[in-house]
Formats: structure tokens, sequence, C-alpha cells
């Protein structure tokens, strides 16, 4: 080949730069889009995160509120103590729910009719009896006199109060009558009702009435889920991390113990439900609904999280320290016990944590064993039916009541308020102890 | 030692006081046995009864506190006899010769063998479990029609003349059903996701991503029970009111609300997965593209993503086994009727609202029913194990290749 070929091929110098720079707009215009789709799709992303906590705060912070309805009680001794006797048992059997009755008939005097004074009585709280009780029960002397006390109102009376319920709409399309609305207007105007800060949601357990409705059960029942969970799979967890990662020689079995932890830790967490049901319920009969088994579940699936995260934490400790330990003249269980495994700690509890909270929002398996079921009182054992944050949102979710949706957002940021907490502590042990070799 | 004892005792207190009922009593059938025993129970608790106890009864709940008080008796004994053997034990073996710490150590290390097999327990103990209900429903329900069969309806007939109880067991709609809304999710993703990653580690600052990269996985973090909460709640009705102001026909639970929402749930899931596949890419291919001049989404198109496309892919294969084993989302937000069809906009079941719907309540464990819900269970393993095992092939080789 000659020299005058070659330049015959490629075209004179000026027209290579004409022709970059002929395109160069379209290229750079190119560049901008591609950029922009990127943002967008970040701006996307971030835009879900604001409006998920948006709207599940905005639904769920009214939830935080209670109405009650001021009454004028006259503790009449006719009714609570006919015999005058002072006797507990007299005081706790007697009929409070007709001083309520009485009180609404002396505040709207012209109500009448079987029907309608039934629905006046409606706007209480059907719990609204058991307090007058305890202040009875607590304090005999009030007995004869008239007190004014704040009773719980329905969850209608509440939804109204809170601007939830539409009064343009017609009457048969509301959960509340015109009339209804008429006795509100009328208790609202007197300066009756008032707001109190809700402490039935977090003292109480899971009712059919929204407004005595509260989530203390399922914390109870998440708190023995996840302490029987962490029980199990730390430790289990971090022996199967020291072993896989200190002494296990490099073979087929080891190799094979891995590709199930990377495995398991895919597997979708309902089939650990099946396993659940099929194994500890039906197999070995624990309880069906029990923290127990719940834990059982759970801690197998948090297992290979935990394992992962424990080989991280030993691989950074340093070879040195290793060999300076059985320099020393330590045996391979005393060099990992008294020196890699409390420096690996902060690394191993991290991972840990954020494998429980994990935990703590994980409902579908607990589906499968049963802990599912509507339970009133607050589970005070590992085999007491139990039920969970997680799943008490899924039930109350269901509910068609309006106030079941502001309770179930309440309980959605009580949820999210738990996980928020492990992950920063997760975050606060890893920069406090976290050491960079 | 004691737990073992606690777990047994109350056991074999029950089988002596049941031999020791008069033989009248022990005929009875076995639930009102149970009943005469916790009377029993309770008698010797201390606990309201119900009725007035007659006394074989009484004389059954003497026996039983006798039997108990026994117990604790030889509990006590064995325990301080154990308890001395050991000293004994000890005490004897201690001498200059003796290889404690060797000794123990072996313990120690069988106890960190034994620990690191529960994996592999755990995984024999899904298989056998869902693959032994499964062949148990495989002989109620031959294999090809759970297979190839396109109608699901699980109700099976109480009695013969039952209208509306077919029982056909065919998975095609489910699983069509659980495609159809994971795609959805993936449609929703790949995109976001695959783009936000691209622009994190190639165009944004060390402070942007340092900020907007936690706060886009705070969706991973969200229970997705919360998820499912605002797809049924919040997504769904917009949808509908939407359709309905377009004169569309749309199903209040719309496929396209639960894919549209987990599909949000995914996208850390495939940004995070693809992060760590685009960095592995080395600098030195990037920089070879930006000398010969071409602008850097030039270098993303041809050689960043060819580069890096093996580990995409299977950071997408690990996003849809995922969106497949997702419950939550689907059971609140999802139908429960089985509908064959590809319109997002009607409404879909998925193989994990049936095994919800068919084991959630009171159900005898013999019936089809719920042995189908183990065989769908067995069929979602399968296929997230395949989709798995393949990604994470796919993800290892890629890496391999730029170490």
């Amino acid at each position: 080949m000659n020299k005058s070929d070659d330049s015959a091929a490629t075209p004179p110098r000026r027209d290579i730069k004409a022709l970059v720079n002929a395109g160069l707009k379209r290229r750079h215009a190119a560049e901008r889009r591609f950029r922009w789709y990127g943002l967008t799709a970040i701006s996307l992303g971030l835009a879900f995160v604001v409006l998920m906590f948006a709207n599940i705060i905005g639904k769920g912070y009214p939830a935080f509120w209670q109405t009650y309805i001021e009454l004028p009680i006259t503790f009449d001794a006719a009714v609570i103590d006919p015999a005058g006797t002072r006797d507990p048992e007299t005081l706790a059997n007697a009929d409070y729910a007709a001083l309520i009755r009485a009180s609404l008939r002396g505040l709207f005097p012209q109500v009448e009719g079987r029907r309608d004074l039934r629905a006046l009585y409606g706007l209480i709280s059907s719990n609204a009896p058991h307090r007058l009780r305890g202040e009875i029960l607590a304090d005999p002397a009030l007995i004869g006199t008239t007190q004014v006390i704040q009773v719980l109102a329905s969850a209608e009376v509440d939804t109204l109060v809170k601007g939830n319920i539409n009064r343009a709409l017609d009457e048969s399309l509301r959960p509340i009558s015109d009339q209804e609305i008429a006795w509100i207007d009328q208790l609202t105007a007197d300066g009756r009702l008032t707001k109190r800060f809700n402490t039935i949601l977090f003292s109480n357990g899971d009712s059919r009435e929204p407004e005595q409705a509260g989530i203390r059960g399922a914390l109870m029942g998440s708190f023995y889920t996840l302490l029987i969970t962490f029980l199990l799979s730390f430790p289990i967890g971090v022996a199967s991390a020291v072993y896989l990662e200190e002494f296990a020689p490099k073979n087929r079995w080891t190799d094979l113990i891995e590709v199930n932890i990377n495995n398991l830790a895919a597997v979708p967490s309902i089939v650990f439900g099946l396993l659940g049901l099929a194994v500890f319920i039906n197999f070995f009969g624990l309880p069906r609904s029990a923290p127990l088994v719940g834990g059982l579940v759970l801690s197998l699936m948090t297992l290979p999280v935990i394992i992962i995260a424990g080989r991280a934490a030993l691989t950074s400790v340093p070879p040195s320290i290793r060999e300076a330990a059985l320099g020393m003249g330590a045996s391979k269980l005393q060099m990992v016990s008294h020196h890699v495994l409390p420096l690996a700690m902060p690394g191993m509890l991290t991972g840990s944590i954020i494998g429980m909270a994990r935990a703590l929002g994980e409902s579908a398996p607990l589906l499968m064993i049963g802990m599912v079921a509507f339970i009133v009182d607050v589970p005070r054992g590992f085999t007491d039916p139990a039920t969970v944050l997680p799943v008490q949102i899924y039930l109350w979710a269901d509910l068609p009541e309006r106030a079941f949706v502001e309770r179930t957002s309440a309980a959605i940021m009580v949820l999210l308020g738990f996980m928020i907490l492990m992950n920063g502590l997760a975050i606060v042990l890893r920069k406090r102890f976290e050491r960079r070799w | 030692m004691v737990t073992v004892w606690a777990v047994l005792q109350p056991g074999i207190i029950l089988e002596l006081v049941v031999a020791g009922l008069p033989p009248e009593l022990r005929e009875l059938p076995p639930d009102r046995l149970g009943l005469v025993l916790n009377d029993i129970k309770n008698l010797v608790s201390g606990n309201i009864v119900s009725g007035t106890p007659d006394p074989t009864i009484l004389a059954a709940a003497e026996h039983y506190r006798n039997l108990q008080l026994t117990g604790h008796v030889c509990l006590w004994i064995v325990a301080l006899l154990l308890a001395t053997v050991g000293i004994v034990h000890s005490w004897r073996a201690i001498s200059p010769k003796l290889r404690a710490r060797n000794r123990v150590e072996r313990v120690v290390t069988l106890l960190l063998i034994v620990s690191s097999t529960v994996a592999i327990f755990t995984t024999i103990g899904i298989v056998l479990s869902v693959l032994f209900e499964s062949i148990r429903f495989f002989h109620k329900v031959p294999l090809t029609d759970f297979l190839l069969g396109l109608q699901w309806s699980p109700q099976t007939a109480i009695r013969a003349d039952q209208i509306g109880s077919s029982g056909a067991f065919g998975m095609v709609p489910l699983f069509a059903g659980t495609l159809l809304i994971s795609g959805i999710a993936m449609l929703v993703a790949v995109p976001i996701g695959l783009m936000s990653a691209l622009y994190l580690s190639e165009y944004a600052s060390p402070k942007f991503r340092a900020t907007a990269k936690p706060l886009l996985e705070i969706l991973a973090g969200i229970p997705t029970v919360v998820y499912g909460f605002f797809a049924a709640l919040t997504v769904a009705p917009l949808i509908r009111d939407t359709g309905t102001a377009l004169g569309l026909q749309v199903a209040s639970e719309s496929a396209l609300a639960a894919g549209l929402v987990m599909g949000i749930m995914i996208i850390p899931f495939v940004s995070s997965l693809s992060d760590d596949v685009i960095n592995a890419v080395p600098q030195s291919m990037r920089d070879g593209s930006y000398a010969l001049g071409a602008t850097k989404s030039e270098t993303i198109k041809r050689v960043l993503l060819p580069a890096a496309l093996p580990g995409i892919v299977g950071s997408i294969l690990l996003a849809v086994s995922r969106a497949i084993g997702e419950t939550m989302i689907v059971v609140m937000a999802a139908g429960l009727s089985a509908n064959l069809t590809a319109n997002p906009l009607q409404a879909v079941t998925t193989v994990t609202v049936q095994i919800v719907t068919l084991l959630t309540g009171d159900q005898e464990f013999d019936s089809a029913k719920t042995l189908a819900a183990f065989a769908l269970g067995l069929m979602l393993f399968v296929v997230t194990l395949i989709l798995n095992i393949i990604a994470l092939r796919v993800v290892r080789k890629y890496r391999e290749q730029y170490e």
C-alpha cells in the first residue's frame, strides 16, 4: 500500500471536524435527554416514598385523638346501691348504663320513642359504663353526687367530628342520620365534645368497636414473636457464620451449605409459612396462633440474613489479629472467641437488627400458622394465641368502617416508627463501633 | 433435662390418671374423655368446675395431685443425683495429664457444625413438607389436570347435588394472573430502577448519591402489608375512578393497582442490584470510550450496558422471583376470582393469594382444597428456586469476568 491511497480513503481533516460538529448538537441533546430520564426516574422513586408517607400520615394522625362527650352523671344511689351496703360486689354489678341513659335523656328531653332513644344512646361507646364503674369502685363516696364525666363517644360521632363524613350526602348513604347529626351539633355548641389523646389505641387489645380497638395485643404478640426469633436465630446464626468463615474446610459439603443459605434468603416468605404449618403445627403439634411457632418460622427466615451479615463482619477482621493470637499460643477456638468475635460483634449485631426489623414487618408466613385470628386478650406468654402488628394491620384494613381506616394508618405509623428505630439503632451501632482496618 | 422433664410430665401423669379411672369412664369417646380430664385438672388447680363433681372424678383429682407431687420429688432427686455424678466425674478426671481445652473445643466445634447445618435442614424441611402434601394432593387430582387445567374453583362439593362446586384445580389461570401482575410490576420497576442506578452511579455527585440512595432504599424496608394497604385503599380506587372517567370498565380489584404498587416495592431491588453490577464494570472501559470522543450517554448505552448486561439480567430475574413470591400486596389488592385474562383492568388472582385463602380459616387437613395449597406452594418454590439459581449463577459468572 502506498501513501497516496491512504490519504484518498480518508476525507480531508476539515471534513471530519465538520462531520463531528454537525452531529454534535444532536448528540448533546441526546445526552441531556438521557440525563433527564435518569433524574426523572430518581424523582419518581423519591416521589413514591413521599407520597406513601404523606398518605399514611395524613390518614393516620387523626387516630391519635379521640372524641369524648362530657356528660353530667348523677350517681343515683337508688340505681347503684339500693341497699346502701357499699358492698364492692354490688357496686361492680350495678347498672351503670342506666346512669348514662338518664343523663342523655336529661340533655335531650325532647327525644321520645324507643327507636330515637336507642339512637341517642348509640352516641356513647359501649364501654362507657365500665368507665363509670371504675370511678365508683375507686371512690364510693361519689355515690349520690353529680359529676361531669368525659365518656368515650362512639366511632360514628368521632368520624363525624373529625370531618370524615360528608354531610351533603343523602341520609341513606351516610352511616349517621340527620337526627344524630343534629344532636352532635347541639353537643358541640354546648361545648360538651372534647378531643383527647387516644390512650385506648395503646392500652387495648383488638375490638369490633373501632373506638375501643387498640394495638396493645398486637404489640405484645410482636414482642414475644421477635424475642423467640432473636433468641433462636442470633446464636445459631453467629455459630454458623463462625464455623463457615473460620473453621470449615473448603469442600463440597460447605459449598452445599453456602448455596443453601443463599437460596434460602430468596425463597418466598409464604413458603416458610407452609413449612411452619406442616412441620411445627401438624407434625410436632405445637399450638396454632402462638408466638412460639411464629418465632420459630421467622427465625428460620432471618437466619440466612444473620449468617450472611455475620460472615461479612468476620471477613472484615484482618488476618494479622488471628496470626497474632495464634502466635501467642491460643488455640483456634480461643483466637475466635477472644479476639475475632468481639471485633466482629458490632457488624453482626447490625446485621441481626436489620434482620429483626424485617421479621417485624413480615406477615405472610404468620397468616399460614393461624396468627390471623380476632384476638381480644393481650397475650401473656409464648403459647397464648396472639397476632402481630403487621397482621393486625391486615385485619383492620379489611374492615369497612372509616374509623378503622384511620386506626390502620395509625398502626402502620407505629410499625414504621419501630422499624425506623431499629434501623436507626443499627446505623448508630455501625457508626459507633465500626473500625476501618 | 429439666425442660424435657417438664414437657413429658403432664402427658405421663395424664396417662396414669386415665388408667386409674373407672372403666365406664375410660370407654368414653376421646372428646368426652377430654372434657372429664379437663374437669379433673380444674379440680386440681382449684378452678370452677362445671356441675357438681362426682366421687370418681374427685378421686381421680386426688390421684392426679399425688402423682404431680411424686413427679416433682422425683425430678429433684434425679437432678441432685446427676449433679453429684457430674461433680464426682469431673473431680476424678482433673489431673495434669488431662487436655481439657482440646476436649471442650471438640464439643464446641461440634456445636458450631450442627448449627451450620440448620440451613440445610430448613431446605429439606421445606421440600419434604410441601412435597408430601403435594403427593397426597396428586393422588386426588391428577398432575396433568393440575398443570394444564384452565379452570380453578377449589370448592369441592359437600353434597352431590350442590351447584357451583365443580372442584376444578387447574393452575394455569393462577400462573397467568401471577405473571400478569409481576409483568406490570416489572414494567414499572425495571425502567425506573435501572435509570436511577445509572444516574446515581454515572452522573450524580457523591453528595447527591449519598442522600438519594438510602432514601430510595427506604422503599425496600417498608413492610409489604403497608404496600398492600396503600394499593387497596389509595391506588385501586384512584385507578377505578380514572378508568370510569375515561369510560373504561375497571374492576375495583384490578391487576393494574396491585402490579403498580408491587413495581414501586421492587424499584430498590432492581436499582441496588444493578448499581453493584454497573460499579463492577472496570473504569478503564469507560475511559477508553471517553477517549474516543463518546459522550457520557453514548458510553453508557454502547459500552457500559452491553458489558453489564448479564449482571443486569440476573438482577432482573431476582426481582421477578421476588414479585412472583410476593404475598401481602396481592392478598390485599388483587381479587379472588381466577380469570384467565390479559386485561390489566380486570381482577385476576395469583398463586400466593390462593394459598392464603385456602389455608386461612378452619379446614380439615385432608381435603383436596387444603392440599392444593401445598401443591401451589411446591410450584411456587420450584419456580422461584429455578429463577434464583439461574440469576445467582449469571451474576457470579459476570463478576468473575471482571475480577
